[in-house]
């Protein structure tokens, strides 16, 4: 046990700078809304052993205890309704998001737009566009901004992590290095630092903005699962074995890191989802005037808040219900996952 | 102890030193740029490249960086151009850092005096109407985006219902002295006990948007660790022993379910910083948060600079300060 | 809603009478109440028509009250959005520094409440010679600044040198002179109009000048060049300025010690909880000021300085959005319009696309957009469709101009005439900002987009902050279509179209256009014309080749800001030139 991660506030705590942050994170998103008490004194054993030796049995394991839990159908129904809709919103829109077909009902100066009538359920937005084509269209940039957040978060958390987790030493050295400057500025700042440098805010901008802030975390997530394999038997024994250290880290290593990832990347679909409303908020989301997104519909409607409650609460709703759906997965995967409930 | 707090600092230093590299390098790479912030409309090709000449903002990047080492050294930040001009960069911090610890205080006290209780019963009775609807509304304070909350909070008590103030800090008829830039602490201080009670008015509405996420996590960790730390195998021990229920709850459970919640929180610090940008700009409270937010729209360059090395500074402190007070809850940490 | 109407009478007062540059004297006191003795009507200048010293009455009805009504001693709090940059107005351009030294410090003229015409101020009145290059300014007498110092001729003259005088980084601040006057003292480029100021006894400034310029002297109405007192300019290091860095460093005088001779003087800038508070100057020399203090609260959030004048705890503020004016009116507050003193217009940059340099490309465009449709849709009420690029109240002003009426057909009839059916232009506009003249660009920006592919036209959408890329890039004559606009400073026609179309290497490129650098010359000889009628003609030619023969960019609209009060303030004008002073503003309890 060379890393933090292993004796959580522990013996070895003071020796290694930093370790405590680190090992916070680590523990948090393996294992903290169910049983942030592995540190509690009693078991100061991590749960990285008990991982290193998953397999399909925890998988079934964990999908057994999961069928049984609401929390997980609610957050898995909402989801794939979210998903549903987003694969088939072109379909199902009435109108183009994009078309001020009620621009004769609306005036912004004057603050008066269409109110709900027949084809258009919700009324019009603020430019005479209907809102119930554009909330149903934004589910689907809602789901792009969540998941492509998610994907370049994890892709590059899983780039610097295998570095740092399955080489040591210096590699390790630097890469955690950049990881501390990255965790080192709060996330929804860094957030912002990476939007304002794009010259015309778009959704990739808002993505990659989003995703950056989520690097470093799944890279010390991961760093932290991979030190703790190096140790374990099996890797031992693979190393023993002669196996070279290539299908060591993918074939062995990496396999059994990914179940807090899979529950931190759920969360993070979540937290992603509500970081891009806070640019859109702040002026830094995207500025295309023809494909909707909730974050950025919510952002706008902000000081219309008063005069036409629906224009902001319509997607606020979305939003809140969408990362309430996947808090619920991500909390119930991480309960289910968690080998401490194995009893 | 001391030499792992030299270390931290040390690093510290090094962090701060790339991280000022980097935002260097990072603000000049943004486009647009003080000097069109300075003339706005009545910009001309001619006045923009006299400006940058006089501002040196035509030399290498290096050259300006280096420039601006030589100036950090003698501690001077620059001056704001956007946030409060004429004031130096150092005192548009200085004058707006008590206002973000006031709200961050405010914030984390709502979230740890109504997380940590209604946590701990939450977990003492698992499953019946307490728990359940605290944990619909710990996850409910996640979803629910925080600007957004706080302009519910504000239309509601303060424009509808008028119980509380919109924005600000303090009312400007108020004619308060000013000692530690701690509005409330001042108040005491002063005995200008209705500066103090108009301050706190100010704080209560950004306190409880900022502080829902921090409510929300802290319960879910001391719900769960309680809910741990009830099934350990010393609490058995110490009720099959017979001890009362109250010394056990208290010595026991509550003691050993804090660390936890101790990391937490510290962790929650960094968030308070990034959601006071937002809450700030809701209530239009004069600290750091929006003193950034004005920073980026107007290219307040120095001003920039500080505040984000200073968060950052603040973070990693924040940081330390958590490890250490392991060794105050956690005795067998003093030991090693 | 007194106050209200008040404005719209002061604009049709405005229009019928503002043909003449040098409008004569009027009745200084805010009410028409005779508070000062010295009220006199100034002589105009030689031949040029003048208009009797009748006493404007513009605020006499407004205030419900009257003179004597309500609290004398009271606090007016007024919502600011955002952070004065420093006290001296000289090195200042931005309106949140300007409102609130308007407010302490006076010029030697102002303009008439409610309109953009010079009045009387620190001079009581002015000679001037025939050709307009010797300006005999009368000193008001028995006026000091707040520190104690008389003002008299020699003040006035040490405040001209001194702001001719600006060298290094002050140069560079102090932007207005530079706008208006050209060069400063030395500088062999560009010339200053400004050459000498002499102190002829305690009363007489005689300032003279390198040639004749029609800004003359409607600019020293500006904030900018307000008099201020000599000790404490001198006490206190006015002009050293120091570049630093990425910023500015001023000195105490500008931070700390503005001295004028205003009804209000700086009480602190209290950074802690962003507010500036003023307090009433007791020894002003006209009509003392209705409140006892003033303060400045600034709220950068435009929805929070709504709520908290809803809340009642600001009692007004600037710019609301208009969209929130039949809110602020239903619940009361007193939204007074100014009346439309600027421009919003659709620019060509005929740099980078060849088919721009056609005019019938450029009216093809004009044909296309529609901007009546616009106007009244998305405007606030008030807003007129611009048929050139002034309003009419400035001089110069004629109707008989090349029309531009939306009509599609002809447009696209054009198009095919230029050859140029498949067009496809970069169409900037600009984020995070909303301007008097443009209060909601994406608004703008929707509306053309669609007008321009209904006639064919393909648009390559460009969105930028403000200051983060868009004037940058219009300014390095990026985009082939922009969105920017004017506020006038003054009333001239040199203040708008002087401005946009003398440089012919500016966003319009005109230096590409076979009549550019003609258009350039004929804007500088109609601004040095010393003869009202010849300049008129002039003017009025020149607008009509503008519209007809040229076409640099199509007018938009004149849109009039607003600025919101709560229904206990009586008192306050709106001005054109956003120039209103919170003196006569009162308020019931």
């Amino acid at each position: 046990m060379t890393d933090g991660t292993s004796a959580l506030p522990g013996s070895g705590r003071l020796r290694r700078p930093g370790a405590a942050r680190k090992a916070r994170i680590d523990r948090l998103a393996t294992v903290g809304g169910r049983s942030g008490a592995p540190g509690a004194p009693g078991t100061p054993a991590a749960t990285d052993e008990d991982t290193a030796d998953v397999g399909v049995s925890l998988l079934r394991d964990a999908w057994r205890r999961l069928r049984v839990t609401p929390v997980f159908w609610v957050g898995a129904v909402i989801i794939a309704l979210f998903v549903l809709l987003a694969v088939v919103a072109p379909w199902i829109a009435p109108h183009d998001p994009g078309a001020q077909l009620l621009i004769g009902q609306t005036s912004r100066a004057r603050n008066s737009i269409a109110p709900p009538q027949a084809g258009y359920p919700l009324g019009g937005d603020t430019f005479g566009r209907d809102l119930f084509s554009r909330l149903i269209l934004g589910s689907r940039q809602t789901l792009l901004v969540g998941v492509f957040a998610t994907l370049i978060g994890l892709a590059g958390g899983l780039v610097l992590g295998v570095l740092a987790g399955a080489f040591g030493g210096w590699a390790d050295t630097v890469v955690m290095r950049i990881v501390d400057v990255m965790l080192s500025i709060p996330s929804l700042l860094l957030a912002i630092s990476i939007a304002v440098l794009f010259t015309n805010p778009n959704l990739t901008s808002v993505i990659i903005a989003v995703s950056v802030v989520q690097i470093p975390v799944f890279a010390r997530l991961l760093r932290g699962q991979m030190l703790a394999q190096r140790g374990s038997d099996h890797v031992l024994a693979a190393r023993a074995l002669g196996v070279r250290r290539a299908p060591i880290v993918f074939r062995h290593m990496l396999p059994n890191s990914l179940s807090p990832v899979i529950v931190q990347a759920t969360l993070v679909v979540a937290t992603s989802i509500i970081d891009a409303a806070a640019l859109s908020f702040l002026g830094l989301g995207s500025q295309d005037t023809a494909s909707p997104e909730w974050g950025q519909m919510l952002g706008e409607a902000q000081d219309r808040i008063d005069s036409h409650p629906g224009l902001a609460f319509w997607p606020a709703g979305c939003i809140i219900v969408v990362a309430l759906g996947f808090t619920l997965l991500g909390e119930s995967l991480r309960e289910a996952l968690d080998p401490k409930n194995r009893r | 102890m001391l030499r792992y707090t030299v270390r931290r600092l040390l690093q510290l230093v090094l962090v701060l030193v790339v991280l000022s590299l980097l935002l260097f390098l990072w603000l000049r790479s943004l486009p647009g740029g003080p000097v069109t912030a300075m003339l706005g409309d009545r910009s001309t090709p001619d006045k923009r490249a006299e400006l940058t000449s006089v501002l040196g903002l035509d030399q290498p990047l290096m050259v300006q960086y280096g420039k601006f080492l030589g100036r950090v050294a003698h501690g001077n930040f620059g001056q704001s151009t956007g946030v409060a001009p004429g004031d130096s960069a150092i005192g548009v911090f200085a004058d707006r850092f008590p206002a973000t610890v006031e709200l961050a205080i405010g914030a984390l006290l709502f979230a740890l005096v109504f997380g940590i209780p209604l946590g701990y019963l939450a977990a003492r009775r698992r499953g019946g109407w307490l728990d359940n609807a605290g944990v619909v509304t710990s996850l409910l304070g996640v979803a629910v985006p925080v600007f957004f909350l706080a302009f519910l909070l504000k239309y509601i008590f303060a424009v509808k219902l008028g119980w509380l103030p919109p924005s600000g800090r303090q009312s400007p008829d108020i004619d308060a002295t000013r000692v530690t830039g701690f509005f409330v602490l001042d108040g005491l201080l002063t005995r200008e006990w209705d500066a103090s009670w108009d301050a706190v008015k100010h704080l209560i509405l950004p306190s409880i948007a900022l502080g829902t996420i921090p409510f929300a996590v802290i319960f879910r960790i001391t719900r769960s660790s309680v809910l741990d730390v009830q099934n350990e195998d010393f609490i058995r021990t110490a009720e099959a022993k017979g001890l009362t229920n109250r010394t056990i709850r208290s010595r026991h459970i509550l003691r050993n379910a804090l660390l936890p919640v101790v990391t937490v929180t510290g962790l929650q610090v960094g968030a308070l910083l990034a959601g006071a940008v937002l809450t700030e700009k809701v209530f239009a409270f004069p600290g750091l948060g929006e003193a950034l937010s004005i920073a980026f729209t107007k290219k307040d360059y120095p001003v920039l600079q500080v505040l984000i090395l200073a968060s950052a500074t603040t973070f990693v402190l924040v940081n330390m300060l958590v490890d250490l007070s392991y060794a105050v809850i956690d005795p067998r940490i003093r030991t090693s | 809603m007194t106050l209200a109407a008040c404005a719209n009478s002061n604009r049709d007062q405005n229009s019928s009478s503002s043909s003449s540059s040098q409008t004569g004297g009027a009745a200084t006191g805010a009410t028409g109440a005779t508070s000062s003795a010295d009220t006199g009507a100034a002589p105009s200048s030689g031949g040029s028509t003048s208009s009797g010293g009748a006493a404007t009455g513009s605020s006499g009805s407004a205030t419900s009250s009257g003179g004597g009504g309500g609290e004398t001693d009271g606090t007016f709090i007024f919502g600011a959005a955002g952070a004065p940059s420093m006290f001296d107005p000289l090195y200042a351009t931005d309106g949140e520094t300007f409102r609130i030294t308007r407010q302490m410090t006076e010029g030697l003229v102002t303009f008439k409440p409610g309109t953009a015409d010079v009045e009387p101020a620190l001079a009581e009145s002015w000679t001037t010679s025939k050709d307009g290059l010797t300006w005999d300014f009368k000193v008001r007498s028995g006026v000091t600044f707040s520190d104690g110092t008389p003002l008299d001729a020699k003040a006035v003259c040490f405040n001209l040198d001194r702001m001719y005088s600006q060298t290094g980084a002050g140069a560079t601040q102090a932007q207005y002179w530079s706008d208006t006057m050209g060069g400063f003292k030395g500088d062999t480029k560009t010339p200053s109009v400004y050459k000498s100021c002499t102190a002829k006894g305690a009363s007489d400034a005689v300032v003279t000048l390198t040639r004749f310029t029609s800004k003359f002297p409607a600019i020293l109405g500006l904030p900018s060049f307000s008099i201020q007192s000599p000790t404490a300019l001198a006490k206190y290091d006015a002009n050293d300025v120091k570049a630093e860095g990425d910023s500015f460093v001023y000195p105490a005088y500008a931070t700390d010690h503005p001295t004028g001779t205003g009804p209000f003087v700086l009480t602190k800038y209290d950074k802690d909880n962003n507010t500036v508070t003023l307090t009433r100057n007791e020894n002003y020399w006209g009509e003392k000021a209705k409140s006892k203090t003033l303060i400045f609260k600034i709220i950068p959030d435009e929805t929070a300085r709504k709520q908290e004048l809803q809340a009642g705890t600001i009692d007004g503020y600037d710019l609301p959005n208009p969209a929130d004016w039949d809110d602020l009116k239903s619940a009361g507050f007193d939204v007074l319009v100014r009346p439309a003193f600027n421009i919003l217009y659709l620019g060509f940059d005929q740099k980078n696309h060849p088919a721009l340099r056609d005019l019938k490309v450029r009216q093809a465009i004009a044909y296309a957009l529609n901007r009546e449709q616009f106007v009244s849709s998305q405007l606030p009420e008030g807003a007129k469709v611009a048929e050139e690029f002034y309003p009419d109240t400035v001089d110069g002003y004629t109707p008989d101009v090349t029309k531009y009426p939306y009509d599609p057909d002809k447009a696209k009839q054009l198009l095919a005439e230029a050859g140029a059916s498949n067009l496809t232009l970069n169409f900037w506009w600009p984020t995070e900002v909303s301007r008097p003249y443009m209060p909601d660009p994406k608004a703008v920006f929707t509306a053309f987009k669609a007008d321009l592919e209904a006639v064919g036209i393909k648009v390559n959408e460009s969105s930028k902050p403000w200051n983060g890329g868009y004037l940058d890039g219009v300014d390095a004559r990026k985009p082939d279509l922009f969105l920017l606009g004017w506020t006038g400073d003054y009333n001239t026609p040199d203040n708008f179209i002087g401005t946009f179309f003398s440089d012919p290497t500016s966003r319009f490129s005109t230096e590409n256009a076979p009549w550019g650098a003609t258009l350039s010359k004929a804007l500088a000889a109609a601004d040095s014309e010393p003869d009202d009628a010849k300049r008129n003609a002039e003017y009025v030619a020149l607008n009509k080749q503008l519209l007809g023969e040229y076409l640099p960019a199509v007018p938009i609209s004149h849109s009039p800001p607003a600025i919101v009060v709560s229904s206990k303030v009586q008192g306050l004008v709106p001005s054109p030139l956003t120039d209103e002073k919170f003196a006569p503003v009162s308020k019931t309890s």
